[in-house]
């Protein structure tokens, strides 16, 4: 299975991380170098086993729905490690925009 | 001898016994912190109040010793950086509950220790902060993630060490630093508070001088924790009950892989192991599954999972945004999403959370007939600084002989096995068991460690 760089530009972009062009390429070549390596996983001989996701046999593990003031912020706990804040608010980069801008 | 040199236990007795004063470990331990840490490159951040809080935990189980924490897990009063520009300004305001237990029990955050960037490594090469050198040799890698940690015990620069391990973060960098390294089982520990990785397999686990003191260690932050869902609601035992007991009548079966690159490993393994015999044990080398698959399940699960919790660091609530991720990261964040992605996720991450069933599978079939398994931790002994760089792989395959045990949650611990005259470097051997079995590991290591001479504490 080999990689090549505009898939890994898709990919960059599902993944939310800019890439340079120089970085992309290095990119494609290290995903093909490791998916030779998974690629090994299709002889284990596992087309027919169950699929384990966690180890602990743990299911639903339920609390009370309550505020725990211990485990709460305060407002400027919660801003205290933003870069940008606006009136005791987070500023985030906006996803709609109008069509005037 | 100075007295940043004695393990925790010797420690902890002398204290007890009033021989010595807190202040003395501490005026030994700060002269070697001035004299090591700026040329080995462990601690990214220090406490320098250490000494006041130590005064005022006397009274506490620890009794106020110097603990070096690796940099992923949150501390109020230390920067967390997890070694990445990102988080170069992070200063949490909580507390995980690994070091808010460690500081209840009188243990002191001496300071936070370097580590690969997010732990996405086995070489601390990945440091946005520049690499720690191995103690042992400095032209060496101490190996990773949990690197300085590693480092921190083998240069006594702390009484005992914590780290955290998906797949070989404790065992392998404690195994190149010729130290001991205990990864407990998968929800043994509370991951409340730690920068996750691959949240199926983290665990954070003591990084020691002795096997006694990682039990010891251990003790102060294992068990249920409301804040950590998958964290065993099962109170642990106490590990150091394991210390000191006689392993008669224990099967032991040594894993060997018939691979090229292990076989003078092996070899000094099994010579080495043949004082478990002695001491009363059967040992028998056995077949297990080969481990080149277990190399495919973690990289797909570990990227995927690397996936999915690295997309919270947007830069708003905290940090800086993405544009300023390492390039490893960036590599295992893209990996993951594309084995994710629709059409790719029955090929690549549901394949290999089958072949995840089929090792659990080898290892119930194995332990049906052995209390322990044993093999080497890692294929050979610490590699050169420089060697995990442009290599897609390298943690992968250095790990290799630990990412079976670790997708399967098993308990394991490493101990030095060989010292290697020239060099100075350690093999290390890594033994396992079923999953909440940490006793039947450290009693087998401990003994292990008391009759051979292998570790440089004991055998001053």
């Amino acid at each position: 299975m080999s990689v090549n760089d505009s898939q890994v530009k898709h990919i960059a972009s599902l993944a939310n991380i800019p890439v340079t062009q120089e970085e992309s390429e290095k990119i494609a070549k290290a995903f093909t170098d490791t998916l030779v390596v998974v690629d090994q996983l299709k002889k284990a001989g596992a087309a027919d086993t169950p699929t384990t996701h966690q180890v602990t046999g743990l299911k639903n593990v339920w609390r009370e729905d309550v505020v725990k003031e211990e485990y709460s912020f305060s407002q400027k706990e919660a801003l205290a490690n933003a870069k940008v804040t606006h009136q005791g608010y987070f500023v985030v980069p906006y996803v709609l925009q109008n069509k005037d801008n | 001898m100075k007295l940043n040199e004695l393990t925790l236990k010797e420690s902890l007795d002398k204290l007890a016994k009033k021989e010595i004063k807190i202040e003395e470990i501490y005026q030994d331990l700060d002269s070697a912190y001035q004299a090591k840490n700026s040329k080995l490159n462990i601690y990214l951040s220090h406490n320098d109040v250490a000494l006041e809080q130590a005064k005022k935990a006397s009274h506490k189980p620890l009794r106020g010793l110097p603990i070096a924490v690796k940099d992923n897990f949150c501390t109020r009063d230390l920067l967390t950086t997890a070694s990445t520009k990102i988080l170069e300004e992070f200063q949490p305001q909580y507390e995980s509950t690994v070091t808010k237990r460690l500081l209840e029990s009188g243990g002191i955050l001496y300071g936070k220790t370097n580590m690969d960037a997010w732990a996405h490594g086995s070489s601390t090469e990945t440091s946005d902060f520049g690499p720690t050198l191995n103690p042992c040799n400095p032209a060496h890698l101490p190996g990773g993630s949990s690197g300085g940690s590693a480092a921190a015990v083998a240069a006594d620069l702390a009484a005992a060490a914590i780290g955290s391990e998906t797949a070989g973060s404790i065992r392998q960098p404690a195994a190149w630093c010729g130290v001991v390294g205990l990864k407990p089982t998968y929800g043994r520990v509370s991951r409340f508070g730690v920068a996750a990785m691959a949240s199926s397999t983290d665990s954070p686990g003591p990084l020691a001088k002795t096997v006694e003191d990682a039990a010891i260690l251990l003790n102060s932050f294992a068990g249920p924790d409301e804040r950590d869902g998958t964290c065993s609601r099962n109170k642990a035992p106490d590990f150091s009950q394991a210390i000191g007991q006689s392993i008669k009548g224990l099967k032991i079966g040594v894993i060997y892989q018939d691979i090229k690159e292990l076989a003078s490993t092996n070899q000094i393994l099994v010579e080495q192991l043949q004082i478990l015999r002695e001491l009363g044990a059967a040992v028998e080398t056995v077949q297990a599954m080969d481990p080149h698959f277990a190399i495919g399940v973690y990289t797909v699960v570990q990227r995927a999972e690397v996936s999915s919790n690295l997309a919270r660091y947007d830069g708003i609530r905290y940090g800086l945004d993405r544009s300023h991720f390492g390039a490893e990261a960036k590599k295992r964040i893209m990996l993951g999403t594309y084995t994710l992605t629709k059409g790719r996720a029955d090929q690549y991450y549901n394949l290999a959370q089958k072949v995840r069933t089929l090792y659990l599978q080898d290892y119930q079939r194995l332990f049906q007939k052995y209390d322990v398994l044993v093999s080497a931790t890692s294929p050979s002994y610490a590699k050169e600084l420089g060697a995990s760089l442009d290599a897609a792989m390298f943690g992968e395959l250095e790990d290799m002989l630990l990412e079976a045990s670790s997708v399967s949650g098993l308990p394991g611990v490493n101990v030095p096995f060989y010292r290697d005259e020239k060099t100075n470097l350690y093999l290390g051997a890594s033994f396992i068991a079923p999953m909440w079995q940490e006793e039947k590991v450290i009693k087998v290591a401990d003994a292990f460690e008391k009759n051979t001479k292998w570790n440089s504490w004991r055998n001053k």
